[in-house]
């Protein structure tokens, strides 16, 4: 184990900065990018949607 | 190769049978991911052992090389589907470039920022204009280049053959950034990992890294697939079979 305690953990030796600055915005992009993908999904799948209840309504 | 083997590989070449095939393919590839960032995780904070010249910073190797490893990778497969798109006029494959792409350029900016953030404290400085970071940044430009271009041009299929042109263009700096550390005299330091020579690091550390370099690739894989999912629906969003889907009809 290379940490004597959390505080450690959190500073990195004086590195905090450098080290949770690249983990972080790396967590935050991967954590964004799939939401924005599946959203981008969902949102034409709204639109497909109300297409085709159009065309049902259409019809009748 | 027999006939039927010929038709079966055309069969997951159109966007009707490949949609549902990746839908069945994403949470898949979403496991694979995490079981790979918690063990590569694990390993990159308390297993691998505090670096004798570089004390914790070194830690950012974790992810900086990986990011970079895929922000090189994902272009060469970028390109290589933009250019069958070009070559063979396949709807998918254009598609599946498209998709690429973000994820491309996630991957580059994040080679870049971690570098930045790892060069300060050891080299003093975020930014030099040496080879390896140069070439870099005109990775990243390739991808903003190719993501712009392609949303300049209405026409989808205009697109992805301007698209496929410039990805194929650009393919002339992914070894000029691979070889960079070799050619020219850079701050950068030189590959730690190379197909011709022993790892120049410790085997904790390595493993860390090739892991953290799977994980990497199954999130990038599960997050195309979720954006070629998309495209397709967007593209073919004027066909019978988009129509008839279950989660459209309902």
């Amino acid at each position: 184990m290379n940490w004597e305690s959390p505080a450690a953990f959190f500073a990195m030796g004086g590195y905090g900065f450098y080290v949770w600055g690249s983990f972080g915005v790396c967590a935050l992009l991967m954590i964004a990018e799939p939401i924005l993908a599946s959203r981008r999904r969902k949102d034409i799948l709204r639109s497909l949607r109300r297409e085709s209840l159009a065309e049902t309504l259409e019809k009748q | 190769m027999s006939n039927n083997k010929i038709i079966h590989w055309f069969k997951y070449g159109s966007p009707q049978s490949f949609y549902p095939l990746a839908g069945k393919m994403i949470p898949w590839f979403w496991v694979l991911a995490t079981i790979f960032f918690v063990i590569g995780l694990y390993i990159s904070f308390f297993l691998a052992p505090t670096d004798f010249q570089q004390g914790e910073g070194y830690r950012i190797i974790f992810i900086h090389v990986p990011a970079a490893w895929m922000s090189m990778f994902i272009y060469l497969v970028m390109a290589f589907w933009a250019g069958l798109g070009l070559a063979l006029n396949t709807r998918l494959s254009s598609m599946m470039a498209q998709a690429l792409a973000p994820t491309g350029a996630i991957m580059a900016f994040l080679s870049l920022w971690t570098g930045a953030l790892w060069g300060k404290p050891m080299w003093g400085a975020w930014w030099v204009w040496d080879a390896r970071l140069t070439s870099a940044l005109i990775l990243f430009f390739l991808y903003i280049g190719f993501i712009a271009l392609q949303a300049a041009i209405d026409d989808a299929r205009r697109a992805d053959k301007a698209g496929a042109i410039l990805a194929l263009v650009g393919v002339v700096n992914v070894p000029i950034i691979y070889f960079s550390v070799k050619w020219w005299n850079t701050l950068h330091q030189g590959a730690s990992v190379s197909l011709t020579k022993a790892p120049s690091m410790a085997a904790i550390m390595l493993w860390g890294m090739l892991i953290m370099a799977l994980a990497f690739w199954m999130y990038s894989i599960a997050v195309a697939l979720t954006r070629v999912r998309a495209i397709i629906l967007e593209r073919e969003a004027h066909t019978e079979w988009v129509k008839e889907l279950p989660e459209v009809k309902q």
